[in-house]
């Protein structure tokens, strides 16, 4: 038996035999000193075992290391909970319970996150409810006025004042994970590009890294430095659109109407390097599928310089307009503590100043080899994550800007090897939400028994509904906006 | 014999009004880098919801039926008493009380049909639309005291007409904090950026269009139809204020008024196109700012 972590670097592998196997209470008991000293779960997930128990495997990040600790314990039917003493356990244990039939005991609210059940009716569940006469209780989806994607939340009112807001997703759930099984199969990749369709690129990478780590393939510098470029082109329109969203929310006319068109120019230029704005099949397992031409880069960079002058004017509207400011100040607060407790990740976690970025934790890729600077900004408000946003903007356009200067010579595509048999692999990326991770492990045929996907969202959203205490209803969509989660990453 | 004079009011804004929500529109998309609506847009909306059909929730009673009757009904009849030119079909001494309270009528049952639907959203729009109504119907009645003080006229349109040059000249600054009251008034009675934003689609931010989410068809076109030919009376409102058109000859006064109407839907398009939103905890301080102008008014017009 191992009585130390397994120690993983991000798009690395190791023998699953390596992979430390404790009782429960050593397991627990571990864990939880991991936590107190400042790791916390990037992933924790069940994986169904021949004789009918479950294999769980925690994946810890230590941030301050820039390493993965991977332990795992057998259960059956039920284990203790570690969701108690560590918040941030809540929506794992509650999917593990869902997925598996087990029980995660003393969890203190214990019921389904996706709805997965063959006969349970999304969404129909018991609430979290506030008794009194002058609270009501107000029902928001899952159908919404506007085109976004399903989701229910309830709130707990006293007037204008939300005490408690209690968020019910898996609407769109579709068994990703189930279908992953299995792979490197054809479809695999379509079905990651399509995780979070907002964030393809960034799943698509993560998944790649997994299967060059488990092939053990050397991806070109070149391709290193195209996928760097389409990672943040992602993260610039993405960014650009959020706060052009929040602009709107708050019916400020100006940046709402210039960032939808921005946005486009910054997925355009995804299109320019791909043929598709969202950048669909452009990284491949051991590659990029497209190049950038020589001839083309002149004009990808005046395009580039020509959209970030643009949003430099839309975001500079909204720091310089009084009525804006007032309105994102003090909005939608989070601690710190609150954000470390929850495990928040990406602009959300960096706009309470926690300086929580996988491109300097856990680099990988062309992060190896350039710097980003990690943006934070410490009001934990809307402001906060609006700003953050505004940040990341800069740095990723100057990023993009160097890339573009020297592009390695050579191939953007390499050979990719089968999977290694019996192996486990933990791949990160940060997307424009935050971090993207993605956990295998393959059979004794090479195959992949079990892929975990984690979707930034995943974290967040416990982080939206605890944001919204406190605050005026009127004030949620402005709230939301600001984590801008994803539905489908969520629900898988 | 009906006088064409006396019922031009309210034939100019059963006519006009729905023009000015094209024209604040075009503002919008201008400073947007759009092209915008057709100026008419409204006019075909309400055409095109006048042919459809109604469809009523079973929760619903004859509350919810007689509200867009009803408010459309009553601001038809302000139209008649706030006078355009010199004189209107309804005018007598103390007209002003009858109007505003009118307006509140309006109010009510578009709170109630909102109640009646049984819906958190219409409920929580109908609260807020009480809790600062509550807070603007003061500075309202201020603002139109302070007009008959000074004019020494208890009916819209004699103190209207008697806002002369000479008067402003005496009595400038009296009469620019009434202005001001007024226009805060305009943009919160009337669901306008800073107060409130007629183009969202959060339900949860809304405050006048949350009221009115379960009406369709036809009844809805009374809605926004009552909605339009409000804002065209406030816009006058101001303007009878702002202008000392009662000393021109008729006619010329009437047009320079629905001129000054119309660019007051501009300045009403600039202001939407320019800020954002106030949060909805601070709108009563916007309130209380206009009913503050509108002491201060009284406070004047009472020492000279």
């Amino acid at each position: 038996m191992n009585d130390s972590f397994l120690i993983l670097h991000n798009g690395n592998m190791a023998d699953i035999g390596l992979l430390p196997q404790w009782p429960l209470d050593e397991f627990t008991r571990r864990v939880l000193a991991q936590v107190q000293e400042g790791a916390r779960i990037a992933s924790f997930f069940g994986c169904p075992r021949p004789n009918g128990a479950v294999l769980l495997i925690m994946v810890l990040a230590d941030d301050d290391r820039g390493v993965f600790k991977l332990a795992s314990v057998e259960v059956k039917e039920r284990f203790a909970s570690l969701t108690p003493q560590v918040p941030q356990a809540h929506w794992f244990e509650r999917e593990i319970a869902e997925q598996f039939h087990i029980c995660p005991e003393g969890h203190p609210w214990l019921k389904p996150i996706r709805f997965q059940e063959e006969n349970s009716r999304i969404g129909v569940t018991n609430f979290f409810r506030v008794e009194g006469s002058e609270i009501h209780e107000v029902a928001v989806g899952p159908v919404h006025a506007g085109i976004i994607e399903p989701g229910h939340f309830r709130f707990q009112c006293n007037g204008e004042n939300v005490l408690h807001l209690e968020i019910s997703l898996g609407y769109q759930h579709r068994g990703i994970e189930q279908a992953m099984a299995g792979s490197p199969l054809k479809r695999s990749l379509h079905y990651v590009q399509t995780a979070a369709g907002d964030t393809t690129i960034g799943h698509t990478l993560a998944y790649c890294q997994l299967l060059e780590a488990l092939g053990r393939c050397h991806v070109p510098a070149r391709a290193h430095v195209l996928r760097g470029i389409a990672l943040e082109l992602e993260r610039l329109a993405n960014h650009t659109g959020d706060l052009g969203a929040l602009a709107g929310d708050i019916g400020y006319l100006p940046t709402a109407s210039f960032c939808g068109r921005i946005r486009g120019d910054f997925l355009n230029l995804t299109a320019m390097l791909c043929g598709n704005r969202f950048g669909r099949n452009f990284v491949r397992p051991g590659g990029t599928m497209f190049d950038l031409d020589e001839s083309m880069a002149p004009e990808f960079r005046a395009r580039l310089d020509a959209a970030f002058k643009d949003v430099t004017n839309a975001a500079d509207c909204l720091w310089q307009t009084p009525s804006v400011l007032s309105r994102f100040d003090g909005t939608g607060m989070l601690s710190k503590e609150l954000c470390h407790q929850l495990g928040l990740v990406g602009p959300a976690a960096r706009a309470c100043g926690v300086d929580r970025d996988c491109r300097y934790d856990f680099a990988g890729g062309i992060f190896s080899f350039k710097q980003v600077p990690v943006a934070t900004w410490d009001t934990c408000d809307v402001f906060g994550r609006a700003y953050v946003r505004w940040l990341e903007i800069q740095h990723s356009t100057a990023l993009i800007r160097d890339l573009l200067e020297a592009i390695p010579a050579g191939s953007a595509s390499a050979e990719l090897a089968q999977p290694l048999a019996n192996k486990i692999a933990v791949s990160v990326v940060e997307g424009w939400r935050g971090e993207i991770c993605h956990t295998a492990i393959t059979d004794a045929q090479g195959r992949i028994e079990r892929c975990k996907i984690v979707d930034p969202s995943f974290h967040n959203w416990m982080g939206l509904a605890v944001a919204m205490r406190n605050q005026q209803i009127s004030d949620f969509p402005l709230c939301n906006k600001s984590f801008n989660l994803s539905y489908c990453g969520h629900d898988l | 014999m009906i006088n064409l004079k006396e019922i031009f009011q309210p034939l100019a804004a059963m006519l006009l009004a729905p023009l000015l929500f094209g024209i604040i529109n075009r503002v919008k998309a201008f400073f947007a880098g759009r092209r915008g609506q057709p100026l008419l847009q409204s006019y075909y909306d309400l055409w095109k919801l006048l042919n459809k059909g109604a469809v009523y929730s079973t929760t619903t009673s004859w509350v919810f039926r007689a509200s867009p009757v009803v408010c459309l009904a009553a601001v038809v009849i302000v139209a008649c008493i706030i006078p355009l030119g010199a004189r209107n079909v309804i005018s007598f001494s103390g007209d002003f009380v009858l109007a505003v309270y009118l307006l509140g009528l309006m109010r009510f049952f578009m709170v109630i049909a909102a109640l009646d639907t049984g819906s958190s959203f219409e409920g929580m729009g109908a609260s807020r639309e009480v809790q600062f109504s509550m807070l603007a119907e003061p500075a309202l009645f201020i603002g139109l005291a302070v007009l008959a003080r000074l004019t020494s006229s208890l009916s819209l349109a004699q103190a209207f007409s008697s806002v002369t040059p000479q008067v402003w000249a005496s009595h400038c600054a009296t009469l620019l904090l009434v202005a001001a009251a007024f226009v805060i008034i305009l943009l919160a009675e009337n669901a306008r950026i800073p107060v409130d934003d007629p183009n969202t689609h959060l339900e949860l931010t809304m405050i006048h269009e949350v009221m009115v989410l379960d009406n369709s068809g036809p009844d809805f076109a009374f809605i926004m139809y009552a909605a339009a030919i409000k804002l065209w009376l406030f816009s006058v409102l101001l303007v009878r204020v702002l202008l000392p058109v009662g000393s021109m000859p008729g006619w010329a006064s009437v047009l320079v008024s629905i001129t000054a109407v119309l660019l007051i839907a501009v300045l009403v398009g600039i202001v939407e196109s320019c800020m954002a939103r106030l949060r909805l905890i601070k709108v009563p301080h916007l309130l209380f700012s206009a009913a503050a102008l509108a002491i201060l008014a009284l406070v004047f017009a009472f020492r000279d």
